[in-house]
């Protein structure tokens, strides 16, 4: 049986895959039971599994996570979701405050095995507040891991294995290829690593660090220079926290260039963190200065600006060209 | 007793003893053994010389910064007593009473407040879950331990504090909501001891009481007389069976007040009159329960200087087993961040061990 599907349904099929394997796990949020959340990644659980494992709250975030931190202190797996990453600062004080740091304060008495799911990233053409992609604030939080997807196979195993960790995760999912695209996966249990990057393309000439969203602009990037016979090697970052810091270091060994292309703001970025990996640990490896290809230090504009903001497959393949050329 | 009869609306606050130590209201007083009734008055003395000895180390720079509970005794003991043992605690930070009656080790206390995270270790039959410094907070955690127990069919009951400036915020707000909504068999105890460090009670809100919030979640709430252990009990208990029936949250105002300093690093007389202490002084909740226990024959003198003696030992030769002792190892740092070290902590650790043996340079 073929299962060719969406990064949403992705989403929903590692959901289910769990809810029916452990009885701990519980989906809520706003408008995730009945109506199977606004983007439909909790689609069809309340049918399957009942209104106590799948189920809508009032509307407040904080609360979202801070019972689902009671909840995980009570045996309970809890995924919760929050409808957009910009609606997920009234959680701030719960996450920063006790989701990362409950394990430590009490020295591994009290653990949170717990997930919250967040859609992430522009280019929907939506409303202030939804185009948000400020992972590198919930990266720079001792204690908490950050995880994000870029395709429909990777959803669902980084899912199970977030959903399976026992630490809490922050998992972030960027709504932009939530439908994008199809891939063949499959359709029963698979895993992959959390703290793991991939490298999804082998090169030799610059290294490219992407993630969530990008990692496909930056693929049709690869494919435009490699008319100018310049190879890329790339890798999807998976991991935002702790980071795969070895996959990176290595490739730019080999490579001696680097390029990170994110969607968020150029500045006190993760990207900024990569660059400074690099230098620590690859410094007289390099033979160019290594470079972000970022979103603008800007508020992401209203529809009508977005198309200027996050970088385009052009803009990286221009830069691409840039470094190799320095 | 009935939350019903007790509306919030008219500041009709619910009392078992006076202030005298008379029972007022003996329809409600509980039947307790002088076994018990000597137990809880050993645990209000073990937590008020605890608190005493504490701010005294501190004075003598033998301890840090300390929160004393001195006067919320009653609303503390009187509330945790009213739990069963595999019923959940959810305190903030000024919770020494129901610490002690709910099983934390006097040494995790004191290991808190010595600077320690091993404090907050609780024992693994200790449902009590660490101090919770950013005020309300706490209050969700409890919130979904309830929302789990209902998930799980399991019939134990929660119970959280909070002060009555935690009132105020907007995570206070969102615990009850959610609680009235899931019919969390969770209790919310107010310790409304008067002042939020140096902010009186009457500037947090225009609310009449306190108690009357638990109107809009659709909950009942009711004013308990926080110096009055019977009442505290009898409260806690009664919200504790109806949480275990399925019937929800209650929110108690328990009224007290904090006789002491906010923590060690306040100077209340900037803020309120000798005056009021005083008066509050003669609700003192231990001299209440104190002259009732010697008007009924229950505690004698001798009893009483026994127990002194005892608790006061207890606590030295405890503070003894630390002082000195108890500082935090590198390694433990790092530890506890994650299930597995990720190599970011690995290599923060090494570099720091690497420099601490030598000055050995860090090898990139």
């Amino acid at each position: 049986m073929t299962n060719k599907i969406n990064m949403v349904q992705a989403v929903n099929q590692a959901l289910i895959n769990e809810m029916e394997l452990d009885d701990r796990v519980i989906v809520y949020g706003e408008d995730v039971g009945l109506e199977g959340g606004v983007f439909r990644a909790t689609v069809d659980l309340q049918q399957k599994f009942g209104k106590e494992r799948s189920f809508d709250t009032p509307l407040a975030e904080s609360a979202i996570v801070g019972t689902a931190i009671g909840m995980a202190i009570n045996g309970l797996k809890p995924v919760v979701e929050l409808q957009f990453m910009g609606f997920s600062y009234p959680a701030f004080n719960q996450i920063i405050s006790h989701v990362s740091r409950m394990r430590n304060r009490s020295r591994g008495r009290f653990t949170l095995p717990m997930v919250i799911r967040a859609p992430y990233g522009g280019g929907i053409r939506a409303l202030e507040h939804h185009s948000e992609s400020t992972e590198a604030i919930y990266a720079h939080i001792p204690g908490l891991k950050v995880v994000i997807p870029s395709t429909p196979y990777d959803a669902k195993g980084l899912l199970i294995s977030a959903i399976r960790d026992p630490d809490p995760i922050l998992f972030l999912e960027p709504k932009r290829i939530y439908r994008a695209f199809k891939q063949e996966i499959p359709a029963g249990d698979y895993e992959l690593p959390i703290g793991k990057a991939k490298i999804v393309q082998e090169g030799e000439d610059i290294t490219i660090v992407s993630w969530g969203a990008m990692v496909r602009d930056v693929q049709k990037a690869v494919e435009m220079v490699a008319k100018e016979n310049i190879y890329p090697e790339v890798i999807d970052l998976r991991t935002i926290s702790p980071m795969d810091r070895e996959t990176i270091v290595e490739s730019v060994k080999k490579t001696g260039r680097i390029l990170i292309v994110q969607e968020a703001p150029k500045s006190f970025s993760v990207g900024s963190e990569i660059v400074s990996i690099v230098n620590e640990k690859a410094f007289l490896y390099l033979e160019a200065p290594p470079t972000k290809l970022a979103g603008f230090d800007t508020i992401f504009p209203l529809p009508r600006g977005e198309q200027y903001y996050i970088p385009s497959p052009e803009r990286i393949a221009a830069t691409i060209q840039e470094i190799v050329n320095y | 007793m009935k939350f019903e009869d007790y509306n919030p609306l008219e500041e009709k606050v619910f009392k078992i003893m006076d202030k005298k130590g008379k029972i007022i209201n003996t329809d409600d007083m509980p039947n307790f053994t002088n076994d018990q009734l000597l137990y809880l008055y050993r645990t209000m003395l073990l937590s008020r010389t605890m608190d005493e000895k504490q701010l005294s180390y501190q004075r003598q720079g033998r301890m840090l910064t300390y929160a004393p509970n001195i006067g919320q005794e009653a609303t503390q003991i009187g509330s945790a007593y009213a739990l069963e043992k595999e019923d959940w605690i959810v305190p903030s930070f000024r919770e020494l009473g129901a610490w002690l009656i709910h099983g934390v080790p006097l040494k995790n206390i004191f290991l808190y407040w010595y600077g320690n995270e091993w404090g907050s270790h609780m024992p693994e039959d200790v449902k009590v879950l660490p101090v919770s410094v950013p005020i309300s907070t706490q209050l969700q955690h409890a919130t979904g331990i309830g929302m789990a127990n209902n998930i799980k069919k399991e019939n134990n009951v929660v119970l959280t504090y909070t002060g009555d400036g935690g009132t105020s915020g907007g995570e206070f707000h969102e615990a009850l909501n959610f609680a009235g909504v899931f019919k969390a068999p969770t209790i919310f105890v107010i310790q409304n001891n008067q002042y939020a460090i140096s902010v009186p009670r009457i500037e947090q809100t225009a609310s009449k009481t306190l108690a009357q919030k638990a109107i809009a979640y659709g909950i009942p709430g009711i004013q308990v007389d926080g110096n009055d252990i019977f009442a505290m009990y009898v409260a806690t208990k009664e919200a504790a069976d109806r949480a275990r029936r399925g019937e929800g949250p209650t929110l108690i105002e328990a009224i007290t007040y904090r006789l002491a300093a906010h923590t060690t690093s306040d100077d209340p007389t900037k803020y309120r009159e000798d005056a009021e202490v005083e008066e509050w002084k003669t609700r003192d909740p231990i001299l209440r329960f104190k002259t009732y226990l010697e008007n009924k024959g229950i505690l004698t003198k001798e009893w009483d200087e026994k127990m002194k003696k005892e608790v006061e030992n207890e606590i030295t030769s405890t503070f003894e087993e630390i002082e000195g002792k108890a500082d935090t190892k590198i390694e433990e740092i790092f530890m506890y961040h994650y299930e597995t070290m990720p190599p970011i902590l690995e290599e923060q650790l090494k570099e720091y061990k690497d420099f601490l043996e030598g000055g050995k340079n860090n090898d990139k």
